[in-house]
This record gives C-alpha cells, structure tokens and sequence, in this order.
C-alpha cells in the first residue's frame, strides 16, 4: 500500500535557499525558465546546469527526492531523443536500423532538448523542494497582487490553493477507502477494455463528488463562521516580506541567469 | 448574553417550520445542554446563534446586538464561536497552527499576536507541541480540538458546539467533553452544547429540550431525568449506568438522577 | 465451515493517522450463526484485521481461510465474505436505494433481476421496506436507514461471513437499535463480527470477545471470561470496559466491598452495590 505523503513535496531544513524569500524563489524561477529557453547551445546548457547542481547542493535536499521528479518524465525525455534522431532519409547518418537510420543532426537537438526537460524539472521542483505550501501560496499571492488591478481576485486564488493543498491527503484516503468498499462488493478495475475500465470507476468518482461538494459546502459555512469574508485585510500568522538579502539575491541571480540566455 | 426572542424559522416559504416561538438566554460562565430527537430543531438553533441563519420570526440577540443587522453580523461572529460535527468539514489549515490562526487573520490580528493566540488556544485544548502538524495525521478526537481551538483564537465569549462528539470514539468524545466543561467552568465563557449523550447532559448548568420545533423544557438536568416521559419525548435514552442508578434509588439509596455514568454513581455511593 | 484466522501476522500502511498498523500472531474462528465482537483502542489494527479477512490485504504470516480454502486477493473471498466498512453511506453512488443494493450482486454474475430480489430480500432483512425505500434516493435517508440500507448491499451478496466495522458509530439511540437488529438478524444466516466502540449495545449478544491491543491478541474468549478479565484489560488501557461493569470496578477501587464477578446487567450491578454498601430495603431487586 502506498503511504500518503503530505503535502506536495516539500523538505523540511534550514539551507540558504529554505530562508531565502518565497517571491524571490519564485522569480528567480521565473527568470531560470526564461533563460533555459533562449539558451542557443550546450554551452549555455551547461553553465545553466552548473547553476542548478550548485543550487542543489546549497539546498541540502537528498538527490533522491531531487530524482523522484525526475522519474515521472523519464518517458518523455527518452521519446524525445528518439523522435529527434530517427529520421527516415537523413542527411548525416551515425548508424543504420533498416528503413530508419541515426541522424547526428537530430541525435545532437534530441539530446539538448531531453537535457532542457531535466534541468527544467530539477530547477523548479527545487522551489517546492525548499519552500513549505504555506510560504509558498504566500509568495505566489505576493507575486500576483499588482493582477489586483485589473480585479482578479488574487487573495481569494490563493486561499483556494491553500485549501487545495490541504485536502489532498484527506481526499485521496476516501477515494481509496471508497475503492476498497466497492471492490468488497466485487467490483473490479482492473479487468476489460478501456471503456469498461472507466464505468468502472463511477462508483467510486460518483460518492467522491458527492462528498467533495457536500464538504465544499460544510467548509464555506465554517470559514464564514470564522469570520472569513475574502482576503482584504486579512494579517498572517507567516508574514513573509522581502529583505534587502533577498531583493539583490533574486535580481542578481536573474540577470546572471538571463544573460546567459542571451549570450550563449 | 446569547438571547432568543420568540425565535421562528423555517428553511423555505414552502417547508414546515423548523422552529417556533423558542425563547431562551445563555450567559458567560453557563453551560448548557441543547437536546431533541432527530429533527427537533437543534442545529436549525445553533446556526442561528452566530447569524448563519437568521430567524423569520423573532430575533436573536447576542449582547445586545441583532444577528439579522449585516453591520454587526461580524462583530457577533467574533464573539461566538461555532464548532461542527464533523472535523474535516472546519480545518483550513495546512498544519495546526496555521488552522488555528485562520480566524484571527480574518480579523486582521496583528502577526505577533496572532502566535500568542494561537499557541494559548492549543494549550487550551491540549494540543501544545503540535503547532507543525498536518492536520490528516491527528486523530478525530485531536482534529475536533484543533476545531476548537480555531474557535477559541479568536476570543469568543460564546462557543456554541453542534454535536462535537457524534463522529468520535469514546476517548475522543471524553476529551471533547472535557474541555468544553473546563471552557466554562474555569475559563468562563457561555458554552452551548447540541447533543445526544446523556452523560454529557448530566454534567452541564441547564438543559434545553426541543420537540418538533418548541422548547418543551428549559431547566435543571436533575428534573430531566427524573421524568422518563419527557426524556422520551427528547429522544434520550437513560444511559445504562443511569438505568443502575434507577434500581439503587428502588432500594432506597439516595443517588440524585444526575449521576449517569460510572463515576456519578459511584460518588454518590461513596459520600 | 468456518472463517480461520490463523497467527495472522501483517503490516498496512495507510496513510491515515494509524500510519503503519501490523498484525502479529492473531488468530480467531468465526463460524455461521455466531457474532464475535472485536474490542480494542483506536490504532490497534481492527480494521486492518477485518480487511485482511475479507482479502483484501496480503499478509506476511499464517493462513486466513474461507470454508477450508486460503484467501488469496479478492478471488476466493467473493461473494463468501461481506465486509461492511465505517460510514459505509458515504459509498452510495446509485440513484436509488434497490440499484445501489443490486450493485454487489450484479458484480458476482447474478442476471439483473434476480439482483434486484436479493436486493429486495437484503432490505428486508434490515428492516426497511423495499416497496416504499426502494424506489428512493439514498441520499435522502436519515442516518440509521442510511446505515441499514449500506449493510443490506452486502447482505445482498448473501455472504456466509459477515464483518463489519463500527455499525453503530454517529447514530442516535433509536438508530443503534435499528442496526443492532439488522445485524441480530443477518446473524441467522452468517457468521458476524463486528468492531466496535459500542460495547453496551453487542456484548450482550456476544458469543466470544477479541481484544486488540497494538496489532496483538490481549485477550480471547466469551463474554463471562471477558468480565472476569477486565482488570487487566483496562488498567493496561487495552479496553474501556462498558459502563455498568465500570461502575463495580470503579466502586471496588474507592474502598467499597463489592462481591462477586463483574456483569452487564445493571440490575445484578444494583444488587451488589447495595449489599455491597449494606443497605437494601428489598425492593425490586
């Protein structure tokens, strides 16, 4: 049986980069993206992937936990080299296999691509590596409220997200003890084709959605009991606020980052 | 003081009432029992308490001020403090603490307080030291506390309980229990519990008892469960120890009606 | 014919606040006709006991058989073994009551309407009406038809060994009853047991009593050897003993002479208090 881990993926420790400010997190991986997809060549490549081993190790997260990330797209980067290397009548061919043969060219942007897929993965998974949900929905909020301007609701965004987050353990525990009951009255999701597969599941998405809505509804009436009426003046317990350290951190490691883009 | 006054609702123009002429106060210090059958109305009367309803007859007043003027509503929701059956249907938060201090922030707190309040409602309820926990590994028990807790942040003079303890097993119903007397007893505030458990009636100032809408008692438990007849009419069951006592007082023992579990039987024996 | 748990042993991890309850060493006998209740504190590995009798959880020691054969997944355990979980309510997902009973009867192969009778004959057996609950939604019931209406979807799959996991938790008296007479009932045709907080309400019925404690057997028997056993149980806070029994304890430790074996029956109970504090005038006792 699977253990249900908490929330998202977050480690708890106390490295440099868990102090620094979450909105400077943010926009550093922001600025990390941007760099990451005007990088012309390896050379680039590399330079940005020294950024995020360095980073890595600032951090002081396991490598595993850095991997599991990694599996998930693991798939795609391998069908990815492979997309970009066969090719049916190739101009500069490595190796042979029958009608398809290896194209250096290809070989080459396959390969830099499946690395983009990686550096990508590791640099922005190290944000919610390092930084708690609760710090983290603050800095995305914090990052978003000028979007107040045009109206968008940015506080309430948040909160939704905050919720969110702290409902995936308890609903996922009812979806699995839904499954198991009606597994014990014989009901079975792993037999038949794909259509069947998926009336399968109505007995256990429809009591789900039920409940959800039912505690959706339970939930809204506790929160206006607690005096919530959307996030205008709401304090935190948590006030995150950007320091001069993490000002310059941020627009430091940004501009380093996006020159490299640039340049190389 | 939480006051009804010829209180009546009903949920739509088409439906029964829900409630009719039901009149009664509350005060800080009391703390009082809300019984019925299924259907009598109690929930129906703690959500009017803090305005999550509000009466299409009467009005209800909570030190002086009416849940029905949308002014005040707030203020009275920060005097009044509500708490659920069921736990997961109130926790917000990410960790305990963060739960806790979700009314609070609603208030607009000041940060630094907000942690002293926080950390002063755990240890009111006996979760101090769990500040960082997440909330789906607390037992039912400890999440009803958390919820009580999340109330008690926000410095209620009220706390009104809508059957606390019906999702809990009997070590987290004791502990529930437990704190709403002390919440009352010693911290003073008017504390309303809507409930099936006899014993918990026994132990509280007053009780309140509906039937099909009407307050049909409104007194001391002792008198209640002297009267079989009007314990059926609310729906309670005497409680086995309750049925004991019954035969002790048949031979001629002096054990008050209000001893309804273990140790109330056993204390009137032993004086 | 019988279920057998022999010196079960297995590890479960959940994910839910008894994060990684084992078994060790549990064995117990369950044959038609009987009801044997399991007591224990939260997080002893009750409901892991009652999942892993049913099959659906792998074990690591010992043999749980159904009629003589092993259990292994879900395959052998079908249609023999109805395990009902807590707040079974919740898993309702038909739009009416009749449907969402036929569901487990359909899955084990039976033509549309015979599923619908055993549905028919389930509700029956629970006490509710099939001519006037059948036709409704199931959301719509209050919480002890509710309850009974959940128990009668597995009681459709006519299943020789019935288990069930806190029938009776949430529910007011008049709900309790209701389902302690559906399961009174059941019983005539299956082995029962149940896991329960609610000790007042099934020990009376009882034909033998499990104690867990920490995933390992603190005590095995029927309901007398029980009572002679709770001093030990409770002050090891392996089990809360029921009220009345409580209340002798309680009076023996606070000095009273209190004579002769624990019991359920508040009138006995009476009865020793009084002699017990030597002043009985004769009355109905």
């Amino acid at each position: 049986m699977r253990r249900i881990t908490g929330i998202g993926q977050y480690v708890v420790g106390d490295s440099p980069l868990h102090r620094l400010d979450s909105a400077a997190k943010i926009g550093v991986a922001v600025a990390f993206t941007v760099a990451l997809f005007t990088v012309g060549g390896f050379a680039g490549l590399a330079v940005v992937a020294g950024a995020v081993v360095a980073a890595v190790a600032i951090s002081r997260v396991p490598v595993s936990a850095v991997a599991r990330g990694l599996r998930a797209v693991a798939m795609i980067m391998v069908l990815t080299v492979v997309a970009n290397a066969l090719r049916w009548q190739p101009v500069d061919a490595l190796a042979r296999l029958g009608p398809l043969a290896i194209d250096g060219a290809g070989l080459r942007t396959g390969v830099f691509f499946a690395v983009r897929i990686v550096l990508l993965v590791t640099g922005t998974s190290l944000l919610t590596l390092t930084t708690s949900p609760v710090r983290l929905a603050g800095g995305i909020e914090r990052v978003l409220a000028p979007l107040e301007v045009f109206r968008i609701p940015v506080g309430d965004l948040a909160m939704t997200l905050t919720i969110a987050l702290r409902f995936i353990p308890t609903t996922a525990e009812e979806a699995e003890n839904i499954m198991t009951a009606q597994q014990a009255r014989g009901a079975s999701f792993d037999t038949g084709g794909p259509l069947a597969r998926a009336r399968a599941y109505a007995p256990v998405l429809v009591p789900l959605f039920f409940q959800l809505f039912r505690r959706a509804d339970a939930l809204a009436t506790a929160m206006e009991a607690r005096c919530y009426r959307g996030s205008e003046g709401r304090t935190r317990l948590v006030e995150e606020r950007m320091k001069r350290s993490d000002w310059l951190t941020m627009i430091g490691v940004s501009m380093v980052l996006i020159a490299v883009g640039w340049l190389l | 003081m939480i006051s009804f006054e010829s209180v009546g609702f009903r949920y739509r123009s088409d439906t029964p009432l829900a409630l009719e002429g039901v009149s009664l106060h509350v005060s800080p210090g009391e703390l009082v029992a809300i019984v019925g059958a299924n259907g009598s109305g109690k929930s129906t009367l703690a959500r009017l308490c803090d305005g999550l309803l509000t009466p299409t007859a009467g009005r209800v007043l909570v030190d002086g001020l009416d849940t029905s003027d949308p002014e005040t509503i707030w203020s009275i929701r920060s005097l009044v403090g509500m708490v659920f059956q069921d736990p997961d249907d109130q926790i917000v938060g990410t960790v305990v603490e963060e739960d806790c201090a979700f009314g609070p922030e609603n208030l607009g707190v000041p940060s630094a307080e907000i942690r002293e309040r926080v950390d002063a409602a755990l240890s009111a309820v006996g979760l101090e030291g769990l500040q960082r926990r997440e909330p789906h590994l607390l037992s039912e028990g400890q999440k009803q506390r958390l919820a009580v807790a999340g109330a008690l942040a926000m410095r209620p003079r009220y706390l009104v309980l809508d059957e606390p303890t019906a999702m809990l097993d009997p070590v987290g119903r004791r502990s529930v229990l437990e704190v709403t007397e002390h919440l009352a007893r010693v911290e003073g505030h008017g504390v309303l519990v809507v409930s099936h458990d006899v014993a918990g009636v026994a132990r509280s100032d007053r009780v309140i008892g509906l039937a099909r809408g009407r307050v049909i008692y409104d007194g001391a438990p002792e008198q209640l469960l002297a009267d079989p007849g009007m314990m059926e009419s609310l729906g309670l069951a005497p409680s086995p120890a309750g049925v004991l006592a019954e035969a002790l007082r048949a031979c001629g023992l002096d054990v008050p009606f209000t001893a309804a579990d273990a140790e109330g039987v056993v204390d009137a024996l032993c004086r | 014919m019988s279920l057998t748990f022999s010196h079960v042993s297995c590890a479960y991890a959940p994910g839910t606040s008894a994060a990684s309850v084992a078994l060790q060493d549990v064995s117990f006998v369950l044959e038609p006709g009987e009801l044997v209740v399991v007591l224990g504190p939260t997080g002893s590995g009750k409901t892991t006991l009652l999942r892993a009798a049913a099959g659906l959880l792998p074990i690591v020691a010992g043999a749980v058989k159904v009629d003589g054969r092993p259990v292994s997944g879900s395959g052998a355990v079908r249609g023999s073994v109805g395990l009902v979980f807590q707040r079974p309510e919740s898993q309702f997902f038909s739009l009416t009551v009749e449907e969402d009973c036929a569901f487990g009867p359909r899955n084990l192969g039976r033509g549309s309407s015979d599923a619908l009778a055993d549905a028919h004959a389930a509700l029956s057996t629970v006490g509710l009406d099939p001519r006037s609950f059948g036709a409704r939604e199931p959301w719509s019931l209050s919480g002890g038809e509710a309850r009974r209406a959940a128990l009668a979807g597995v009681l459709a799959m006519r299943p020789r060994y019935l288990l069930l996991d806190e029938p009776t938790a949430g529910l007011d008296a008049d709900g309790r009853a209701a389902v302690s007479a559906a399961i009174e009932a059941a019983r005539r045709d299956a082995g029962v047991m149940v896991v329960t907080h609610d000790s007042e309400i099934f020990l009376g019925h009882a034909d033998r009593v499990l104690v867990l404690s920490e995933g390992r057997s603190a005590f095995s028997g029927d309901v007398t050897e029980l009572l002679a056993a709770f001093d030990r149980l409770s002050s090891s806070g392996a089990v809360q003993p029921p009220e009345v029994p409580r209340t002798l304890m309680l009076a023996r430790e606070r000095g009273l002479p209190v004579v002769g074996a624990l019991t359920l029956d508040p009138l006995v109970a009476a009865a020793m208090l009084a002699r017990a504090v030597g002043d009985c005038e004769g009355g109905p006792l």
